[in-house]
C-alpha cells in the first residue's frame, strides 16, 4: 500500500504459534487491525466470530461491541460508528448478507470504511447452514443495485482468515470502502496453526477538516462526527461537500467514476494472487482455485504432478477487482483451465472473459470438493 | 461553498419569535427548504433549533440522523451541524452506531412515519428497548407525502389515501404509546400547533438521559388534507387544536367524548401531565 498513513503497530495477541479456528482468527485479525465496533446478529456459520469478538472486547479497552436487532440494523450501525471515528465490521452467511446489501451501497455512495464478513454456507435462500458452499460470490460483487466496484476477498486458511481481515480493514480506510471478507464454512471452522507475527500494518484514517470530503481528491479525506466539520453525509447523490445533487447528470457520472476508479486505478495495491507449482513454461492443465476449494486443488496438483502431469495452481485471494491481468498472463501458458468452485460457475465465468475454452468443475451439495475428484476431473479434461 | 450568505432572511426581525436566534443554527446556503406550502415540517423545523438554543447546546457536538422522507429534509442540509443523511427506515440504526462509539455526540433522529414507524418500526422499538442514549423526533403528517400520498401506519382507519381510496381498512399505530411499552423513558406527543408545549417538550428530551421519543403531529395539507376535506394548513392547524386533548383533561372526560381526539402531553418521564398507570382512556 502506498500512502503515508501505513503504519506497523504490535500484534494484540503474543507473537507466536496458535491451534485456531478460521472463524476465531478472523475476529483476532480485525483486533490486530485496530477493529473497535463491532455489531451483529447471530446466524450459523459465523457466530463464531462475534461470540470471540465478544469475549475479547471485553478485555480491551476503548472497544465497543453490541447484538443489534437483525443484519440490517448491524450494518447501518457499523457505518455509524465509522463516521463517528471508528474502525467498524460485521459478520454474517448469506442470508444476512442479502439484509445488508442497500446498507452497503450506502456504505460504498457515501465512502465509509468498513469490513463485512460473509462465511458462505449452501443456499438459496435458508438452504443449509452448516454446509459450505461458494455461492456469494457474485452477490458480494454485484449485490447491492447501482454501478460500483468493489473490494472481496477470500481466504484459504486459517493464516488467511487472520491476515486478510486485517488487511481489509486497511484497505477499507486507504479507499474509503466497505471490504468484503468472502470465506466460507469449511475454511470458517477449520482448525489448524497460525502464527502470529509481532507486528501488523495499520492504515491510519487521513482527516482534514478544510478539504471537501466527498471530491477533489481521487480519496477525500473523512473527519469524524463531533470534529467540527459540520459533516453532510447522505446516501443521495452528492457533490464534493455532501450537498445533495439529485438531478444533476454531471454530479451522477462524476461520483460514480471516481468511485469506481479509486479501485480500478490500483489493482496492484489491491489484488493478491499466488502461484502454486507453475513455474513451467508450459504446463499441461492450470487450476483456478479460490476459499478452502483451492486446498484441494494444491492437492491435487501435487498428486497429478506425481502421476506425471505439468499440473499448476493459480490461488485467487482477492476475487473482486477480478485479477484479469494474472489470470489471462498465466492461463495462456496452459493446455487445459479448469476451475472447481462449490457453485454452478461464478467464477468460472469470469475467467472465461479471459480464457474462452476455460472449463469448469462444481459442486453444489454442501460438501467440499475433495482433492481425488479433482485428480480424476483433470485426467479427464486431459483426456488420460 | 462553505461559507454561509449575509443576506437576512425573509422574516427576519429581532423581538419575539423572530428567526434571529435561529439562523446561525442553519446552512442558509441550502435555503430556501423544498417543503411545500402549508407545509408543518418547518414549524417543527424551527422548534427543534429553539430547543437546542434554550438549552444552550453546542451545536458542533450534535449529530442529525434522518432517512428518507419529507422529514428527512429537516436536518439535511438545513442544520449546520453534522448530519447523516441515510437509508429509508434505518436513521436509529446508524445513530446508535454513533452513539454507541462516541457518546460524547449529542445524536437526534428525526424523521416521518413511514420512515421511523413502517420501516423502521423494528429499529425504533429495539432503540426504546435498548434505552440508547438518544432523542428521537418523528414528525407524523399521517402519510407519504414524497411519494405522492400513500397510507402509513398513522393514517387514521377511513382516512383517504392514494392506497386507500375507499378509506383506510386499518386501525393505525399509537406512537407514543408504542414506544413507550417498548421501554423509552421520555415519550411525549404534540402538534406543531402546540408549539410552546412542543418546544418545551423537545428540550427536556434533548436533556434527557436515556431514549427519548417525540411523536410530532405535523401537517401535509398537499397530500393529505385535500384527500381527507381539509385542504389547507390552516384548517389542519385548527384541526390539531380542536383535535388534541391534553392527558391531564382526558382524565376528567367521558369514554365518549374521547372518540377521534388524539392524547397530547407527555406519556413517559415528564414533569407535568403524565399518563397514569392504567392508561388515560
Amino acid at each position: 500500500m502506498t500512502g503515508q498513513p501505513l503504519i506497523a503497530v504490535p500484534s494484540v495477541l503474543k507473537p507466536g504459534r496458535y491451534f485456531m479456528q478460521g472463524d476465531e482468527a478472523c475476529a483476532e485479525g480485525a483486533i490486530a487491525a485496530g477493529c473497535n465496533y463491532y455489531a451483529g446478529y447471530p446466524i450459523t456459520p459465523a457466530s463464531e466470530i462475534m461470540e470471540h469478538l465478544c469475549r475479547r472486547f471485553a478485555r480491551l479497552p476503548g472497544r465497543v461491541f453490541v447484538q443489534m436487532e437483525d443484519e440490517i440494523a448491524s450494518i447501518a450501525s457499523v457505518v455509524g460508528a465509522s463516521w463517528a471515528g471508528a474502525r467498524a465490521m460485521t459478520a454474517t452467511s448469506g442470508p444476512g448478507l442479502s439484509l445488508m446489501l442497500e446498507n452497503i451501497g450506502y456504505a460504498i455512495i457515501t465512502e465509509t470504511p468498513c469490513v463485512v464478513v460473509d462465511v458462505q454456507r449452501a443456499g438459496p435462500s435458508t438452504g443449509q447452514a452448516t454446509r459450505p458452499a461458494q455461492g456469494d460470490v457474485m452477490q458480494a460483487r454485484w449485490g447491492a443495485h447501482g454501478d460500483y466496484e468493489i473490494i472481496v476477498t477470500s481466504p484459504w486458511s486459517v493464516q488467511e482468515c487472520y491476515e486478510e481481515t486485517a488487511r481489509a480493514f486497511n484497505l477499507a480506510e486507504r479507499f474509503r470502502l466497505p471490504v468484503l471478507v468472502l470465506m466460507d464454512e469449511a475454511v470458517g471452522h477449520l482448525r489448524e496453526n497460525i502464527t502470529v507475527s509481532t507486528e501488523t500494518p495499520f492504515f491510519t484514517r487521513v482527516k482534514g477538516i478544510d478539504q471537501p470530503p466527498f471530491g477533489e481528491a481521487e480519496v477525500p479525506p473523512m473527519p469524524a462526527f463531533g470534529e467540527g466539520a459540520r459533516l453532510l453525509v447522505t446516501g443521495s447523490t452528492h457533490d464534493a461537500w455532501g450537498y445533495r445533487r439529485t438531478s444533476s447528470p454531471e454530479a451522477q457520472s462524476t461520483l460514480v467514476e471516481r468511485l469506481a476508479g479509486k479501485v480500478l486505478n490500483h489493482t496492484g495495491e489491491i489484488e493478491r494472487t499466488h502461484c502454486h507449482l507453475c513455474d513451467e513454461r508450459e504446463l499441461d492443465i492450470l487450476l483456478i482455485a479460490y476459499g478452502f476449494t483451492a486446498r484441494s486443488a494444491l492437492g491435487a496438483v501435487r498428486q497429478a504432478r506425481a502421476d506425471g502431469i505439468k499440473a499448476g495452481l493459480l490461488r485467487l485471494t482477492t476475487l473482486w477487482p477480478f485479477p484479469a491481468q494474472v489470470v489471462r498472463s498465466i492461463a495462456q501458458r496452459a493446455q487445459v483451465v479448469l476451475v472447481p468452485e462449490m457453485n454452478r460457475g461464478q467464477m468460472l465465468r469470469e475467467v472465461q472473459r479471459e480464457v474462452p475454452a476455460a472449463r469448469g468443475y462444481h459442486r453444489t451439495d454442501g460438501e467440499v470438493i475433495t482433492m481425488p475428484e479433482l485428480v480424476a476431473a483433470a485426467k479427464k479434461e486431459l483426456g488420460r | 461553498m462553505r461559507e454561509q450568505p449575509r443576506s437576512p432572511a425573509r422574516g427576519d426581525q429581532p423581538g419575539a419569535g423572530s428567526t434571529a436566534s435561529i439562523r446561525r443554527y442553519l446552512r442558509v446556503d441550502a435555503m430556501p427548504t423544498p417543503f411545500c406550502a402549508g407545509c408543518g415540517h418547518g414549524i417543527l423545523m424551527a422548534a427543534i433549533l429553539r430547543a437546542v438554543d434554550e438549552l444552550g447546546l453546542d451545536f458542533s457536538r450534535m449529530l442529525f440522523v434522518s432517512g428518507i422522507g419529507c422529514a428527512g429534509w429537516i436536518p439535511s442540509p438545513h442544520y449546520n451541524a453534522d448530519t447523516l443523511h441515510v437509508t429509508h427506515g434505518r436513521p436509529v440504526a446508524f445513530a446508535t452506531g454513533a452513539k454507541l462509539f462516541n457518546p460524547g455526540l449529542k445524536v437526534v433522529v428525526i424523521g416521518g412515519d413511514g420512515d421511523i414507524a413502517s420501516i423502521g418500526g423494528n429499529h425504533l422499538i429495539h432503540a426504546a428497548r435498548r434505552n440508547v442514549n438518544l432523542t428521537v423526533i418523528c414528525a407524523n403528517n399521517l402519510i407519504y407525502g414524497m411519494t405522492g400520498g400513500q397510507v402509513t401506519p398513522t393514517t387514521p382507519q377511513g382516512a383517504r389515501t392514494l392506497t386507500t381510496p375507499a378509506g383506510n381498512p386499518e386501525p393505525p399505530f399509537d406512537l407514543a404509546r408504542l414506544v413507550a411499552a417498548a421501554g423509552a423513558t421520555y415519550v411525549a406527543r404534540y402538534s406543531v400547533w402546540h408549539i410552546r408545549a412542543l418546544i418545551a417538550s423537545l428540550r427536556r428530551a434533548l436533556a434527557h438521559s436515556g431514549f427519548a421519543f417525540v411523536e410530532v403531529l405535523s401537517m401535509c395539507p398537499t397530500q393529505y388534507g385535500r384527500r381527507n376535506s381539509n385542504p389547507t394548513a390552516l384548517g389542519m392547524l385548527r384541526g390539531f387544536r380542536e383535535n388534541c386533548v391534553s392527558l391531564e383533561k382526558a382524565r376528567s372526560m367521558a369514554p365518549a367524548e374521547l372518540v377521534g381526539k388524539t392524547l397530547i402531553g407527555e406519556f413517559v418521564g415528564g414533569s407535568g401531565s403524565r399518563e397514569s398507570a392504567s392508561g388515560a382512556t
